[in-house]
């Protein structure tokens, strides 16, 4: 288990004061003027070497992303970074604990990526439920502002930068980042068509990185840490810490953060008290928000916490938002509701995805009934194909993959509902 | 589209809010949120201007709120864009009412991690109470909506009334919330069981020593 000396947030359960002075108590904002003075490129390089993937579930790395943004504009446009506070992820709930609990480091974290990546200023977009979260976090930014950390000459460093929080009004496809551009200029969020990449052409058609939280907000430990300490923990390609999220059927749900690639056993046993009901009782677990594809108890177990191990079982990091099922639960529901909510949430541009989330909504309920015919289960298969790659953002994907990965792993079981409904064989006569 | 909102007559709601305007307190909060943008791009502020006028229409009818069509037209008017463009954000997002609600909104989380744990017997509480889903109780008092995933996963099953989630929810505690509110009492934010927002509950496995005090770590780097 992770030391306590090692943890990024400390304040992740909010025992303690969420402002300016708890925050600097804990070592937030400590020469931050010094950290910048290191200079653009070695910030980057710094993080580059920290091995640090993006936390918002694709895991692209973050220093690298950091260096696709112009060095510096030739005509005239500035650049933006924008943070996704969107967190809207079913399993996902780390951002908004950053956020409530230790605001300081993800502003003191915009400043540091901002200025790295030459941007003018942050929006930092907060999803429109977050209401307490976003005025904590824009009394966060107020006392920045006020002690001049951030703004003109932020924290003394000569550079100006400006920080600012937008709030959405619910809607998951926020979290896209392309949508977000489009929601932050007062617009429906509905992605848009790549290229151009946001890097050369994102908010207001200017260069744009769209980081999530958690990559932001542990970009100045790391600085002040080095490299080779966020590194030392994890394994090669998937380094670092990390903030789980465990919701389901576990004794005791919770965030925590740990390091990369402990196994899921160790995770739940030191943290969450265990499953509910004993090891025996596990079914299956999705490891990394509802978009990745579930795993069963078989494989999940020993599997390590990263993405390259969680690859290795079918599914993925995403987010690390862990959702735990034990016996009791109806699988077959569990996914269908998901269904449900990717129907709700799809934002109706492409028609596979506006279309389909609804038919692979309804043939799931029908084969939660088992009121289905057995040709069914592959025609669902076959749907969940021509939905996913077919459309321009990801939704459509996320939206067949827990499918695909029901299919895979309980087949039988959804077999054993459309027997049991259409009730026993008709007995068949011999032929005399 | 069963569960599309009753949009209320026209000319009823053009009498009722056809003189809508900012109070001064929300005026100023106005002219802060579209400073937060560039020259030029102030229809970037209209999501936030979208909720203040629906904060504003709430405050008066003692509602969460809700937008009537001639107050979207006077937010659109103040930034500068057609109507269509703002009306598309508020049929967008789900946060923006387009038919009126009750004094208190109450939001369940029903997607699959609130569902583990148990948001059936949250929403069979509050039918027991007399709500229905889409529909305001005859007081005037609830609104009931299933919502999709709320972010307050490890602290399942919960329910967002109006600004306020109440977390780690069950039948009985969903009961005395509704109870409570009905009574006009102000019942207790945040998780129901004895636990420190998403901290284990019993207390926390890590970071022990920030349970007393504000400790600082860097001594031992």
């Amino acid at each position: 288990m992770l030391a306590d000396k090692d943890r990024i947030f400390t304040n992740l359960y909010g025992f303690q004061d969420w402002g300016l002075d708890g925050a600097l108590k804990r070592g937030d904002w400590d020469d931050t003027k010094g950290l910048m003075a290191r200079g653009q490129d070695a910030i980057i390089d710094e993080i580059k070497a920290s091995g640090l993937r993006g936390r918002g579930g694709a895991g692209f790395p973050t220093g690298m992303k950091w260096s696709f943004m112009p060095k510096e504009s030739k005509d005239g446009r500035p650049s933006f970074l924008v943070i996704n506070a969107d967190e809207s992820e079913p399993g996902s709930c780390k951002d908004r604990e950053i956020i409530r609990h230790d605001p300081h480091k993800l502003v003191e974290g915009a400043l540091i990526a901002g200025y790295a990546m030459r941007a003018r200023a942050a929006y930092i977009y907060i999803r429109g439920e977050y209401i307490y979260e976003a005025k904590i976090l824009e009394a966060a930014v107020a006392q920045a502002y006020d002690k001049g950390l951030v703004g003109k000459n932020a924290s003394g460093s000569g550079y100006d930068f400006d920080v600012f929080v937008h709030r959405g009004a619910g809607a998951y496809i926020c979290g896209e980042e392309t949508a977000m551009i489009e929601s932050l200029e007062g617009k429906k969020g509905q992605p848009r068509l790549k290229p151009p990449f946001p890097a050369g052409a994102g908010l207001y058609g200017c260069p744009t990185t769209v980081n999530n939280v958690e990559s932001i907000a542990v970009a100045p430990t790391i600085l002040r840490r080095g490299a080779a300490w966020f590194a030392s923990f994890g394994r090669e390609g998937n380094k670092g810490t990390k903030l789980f999220q465990i919701s389901g059927h576990v004794n005791k749900p919770c965030v925590v953060e740990d390091v990369m690639g402990l196994t899921f056993k160790e995770l739940i046993d030191t943290h969450c008290g265990g499953i509910r009901g004993g090891w025996d009782n596990l079914l299956a677990v999705i490891p990394g928000g509802s978009s990745v594809p579930l795993v069963p108890a078989a494989q999940i177990m020993d599997a390590p916490m990263d993405f390259d191990g969680l690859k290795a079982v079918g599914s993925g990091l995403g987010t690390a938002a862990v959702i735990v099922m034990d016996k009791s639960t109806d699988i077959v529901r569990a996914i269908s509701r998901l269904s449900y909510f990717y129907k709700h949430e799809s934002c109706g541009q492409c028609t596979p995805c506006r279309e389909g989330t609804g038919w692979m909504w309804r043939v799931m309920e029908r084969l939660r009934t088992g009121e289905a015919d057995i040709s069914e289960i592959d025609m669902l298969q076959d749907l969940t194909k021509q939905v996913e790659g077919h459309t321009i953002c990801a939704l459509g994907d996320a939206a067949a993959w827990p499918i695909q990965g029901l299919i895979r792993h309980f087949r039988p079981e959804i077999e054993r509902r459309i027997h049991e409904n259409q009730g026993p064989a008709p007995v068949m006569e011999a032929a005399e | 589209m069963a569960d599309a909102p009753q949009i209320p007559d026209e000319t009823e709601v053009r009498a009722r809010w056809g003189d809508f305007e900012w109070t001064p307190a929300n005026a100023i909060k106005a002219k802060t949120f579209i400073a937060r943008y560039p020259a030029g791009r102030q229809q970037s502020a209209v999501m936030a201007l979208l909720d203040l006028a629906q904060r504003q229409v709430g405050a008066e009818t003692q509602t969460q709120g809700w937008l009537p069509v001639p107050v979207i037209e006077y937010v659109a008017a103040q930034l500068d864009m057609p109507y269509m463009r703002a009306y598309e954000v508020v049929t967008f997002y789900t946060m923006y009412n387009l038919a009126p609600v009750g004094r208190y909104h109450v939001q369940v989380c029903g997607t699959t991690p609130c569902m583990l744990r148990g948001s059936d017997d949250v929403l069979a509480a509050c039918k027991n109470k007399g709500l229905i889903k889409g529909h305001t109780t005859p007081d005037g008092l609830f609104t009931l909506t299933e919502v999709e995933c709320l972010g307050a996963c490890a602290n399942a099953p919960m329910v967002q009334i109006n600004d306020d989630n109440f977390e780690d929810l069950d039948y009985d505690k969903t009961t005395a919330i509704l109870d409570a509110l009905t009574a006009g009492e102000k019942p207790h934010i945040g998780p129901q069981i004895d636990r420190q927002t998403s901290c284990p509950e019993g207390g926390p496995t890590t970071l022990k020593e920030m349970v007393s005090a504000n400790h600082d770590y860097r001594g031992e780097w």
